[in-house]
């Protein structure tokens, strides 16, 4: 029983609270039925059985708690009430994308008018369906703080009117590179956690990220990009278990246990870049960074790795992306295709854009170490130490930097 | 729903003639297109006086209420139906005025 409402939650809940939300034109009321209704299911289902069908049974309850909260507070003030209402009576306009109640919602959440922050922790709230006291831990606010910032979102979203529906056809590809951006974050933190109190690898997060990226996915088939981001994250996931070691130390791609990896993500996302470059459009930042990671995943042992077209990728991408964390990254393959002085000679030259970055120091003492120079190599790691904040990483640069002959 | 769209200046004088001609224009568009409501520049700072007459003596304060390298040098009030066509508006705005710009909803009523 326990697992079936569970499962109901994981499949329901976003469809619930998006139902509502084109319903009555209030996320906090959407939120608070969905809460609830889901609530009773607990307490019915056990003694009732769980019903044929969970979704419908769930938003009808919604529905009627939802009514009654509206019917409770139009004794108070119902004119007001009405006016607040977050109302959506325009059509559609005709797009070609799936128009799907729940993608309404993931792309008022992640609204460009809110902070990252906020469009985060909504979107986890609102289409995730995790409680507040979990988004507080997973990013290590306090929970009252963290339901303030859930709060005032609410608040804006109605007193300023950000609209429920899916973006008109020229604001979409950048609305739509938000939301990935969101995923994206959620993502990344769980892959690789910044807190000095957490997990290093923390699943729930990528998981989480996993799910909400196959959902938009599911709701826009044809983007290549979603594509990419999916096929990215699997990609990564599948490495997830070889990544740290029995003692908690991150390990490096060329050390992994290559038969650990995830058999069954990696040839997922091998799948989605191959249908991407069947597709033959021009790829944006995700598909490339998936085709990079297709590369890697493709090599049964790192000496089979094709650094040439990992280079070539990253050239790709620079054009794309001329950011100085993308070209610290090419630098890093570049590394196995020329050698590491070339490389070296690339890392120096971001000094001034990544001194507080603390993979640009390693990097740069990883480089130090091949070329020799253990002086230089020990007061770059000293300095990656200083500025890393996921355990698992610590943990292997102060190995690399005890390895280090005089 | 209305909302105030507010020019926000970091240099004293004026819109240039430049930005004068890009704001008419803007400024015909939003009438034709039904979201004008009403628009104005403002006088510098320096020209403003604060009153105080919350204890029935009013109390005059030479310039604007708060001193700060940032100020509010014109607005516009303009109709859109949400806040995505507010901002699209208010980005186009920018532009013709060529300045930083805050949009912001009127309480509904």
């Amino acid at each position: 029983m326990r697992e079936a409402i569970a499962q109901a939650h994981r499949e329901e809940w976003a469809r619930v609270v998006a139902a509502l939300t084109r319903r009555f034109g209030d996320l906090d009321i959407a939120e608070e039925a969905a809460a609830e209704a889901f609530a009773t299911a607990v307490g019915r289902w056990p003694a009732d059985g769980v019903p044929p069908n969970p979704g419908a049974w769930l938003t009808t309850t919604a529905n009627r708690k939802a009514i009654d909260r509206i019917r409770r507070e139009h004794r108070r003030d119902d004119k007001q009430k009405e006016a607040q209402m977050l109302v959506d009576k325009d059509p559609l306009e005709p797009l070609g994308v799936i128009d799907d109640q729940r993608l309404r919602l993931i792309f008022t959440c992640c609204h460009p008018a809110l902070a990252m922050d906020t469009r985060v922790a909504l979107t986890l709230r609102m289409v995730g369906g995790l409680t507040v006291p979990e988004i507080a831990r997973a990013f290590l606010v306090q929970e009252a703080a963290m339901g303030q910032r859930i709060t005032r979102a609410k608040i804006k979203i109605k007193a300023a009117r950000v609209p429920y529906r899916v973006p008109s056809a020229e604001d979409l590809p950048a609305r739509v590179s938000g939301v990935l951006a969101v995923l994206f974050l959620v993502f990344n933190e769980g892959y690789l956690a910044t807190g000095p109190d957490t997990d290093p690898v923390r699943h729930e997060l990528t998981a989480e990220a996993i799910r909400l990226t196959r959902l938009i996915r599911a709701l826009m088939p044809e983007d290549g990009e979603v594509a990419g981001l999916l096929a990215l994250m699997l990609l990564t996931e599948a490495r997830r278990t070889a990544r740290v070691s029995a003692n908690g130390e991150l390990v490096t791609l060329d050390e992994q246990d290559r038969g650990a990896w995830d058999a069954a993500l990696v040839a997922e996302g091998h799948r989605l870049v191959r249908e991407r470059l069947a597709a033959a459009v021009a790829p944006g930042r995700y598909q490339i960074l998936a085709a990079i990671n297709a590369v890697h995943t493709s090599a049964r042992d790192v000496r089979d790795t094709d650094w040439s077209q990992v280079v070539a990728l990253y050239d790709q991408l620079v054009r794309l992306d001329p950011s100085p964390i993308i070209v610290l990254n090419r630098a890093i393959a570049v590394a196995e295709l020329d050698g590491p002085e070339v490389a070296l000679a690339a890392v120096d030259r971001l000094d001034d854009k990544l001194g507080g970055y603390h993979a640009y120091h390693a990097t740069r003492a990883d480089l130090l170490r091949r070329l020799g120079c253990s002086q230089r190599s020990r007061a770059a790691y000293d300095k990656a130490i200083d500025l890393a904040g996921n355990t698992a990483e610590i943990a292997y640069l102060t190995r690399r930097r005890e390895q280090l002959g005089s | 729903m209305q909302y105030l769209v507010s020019v926000i200046d970091d240099q004293t004088g004026s819109a240039n003639p430049d930005e004068m001609a890009a704001i008419n224009a803007f400024n015909d568009r939003l009438q034709a297109e039904g979201h004008w409501v009403f628009a104005a520049g403002l006088g510098a700072p320096s020209t403003a006086t604060v009153i105080d007459n919350r204890n029935g003596e009013a109390v005059l304060t030479d310039g604007p209420f708060m001193e700060s390298k940032e100020y509010l040098a014109g607005f516009w009030i303009m109709e859109a139906p949400d806040l995505d066509v507010a901002l699209r508006l208010a980005a186009d705005g920018s532009k013709a005025c060529n300045r930083k710009i805050e949009v912001r909803p009127f309480l509904g009523d």
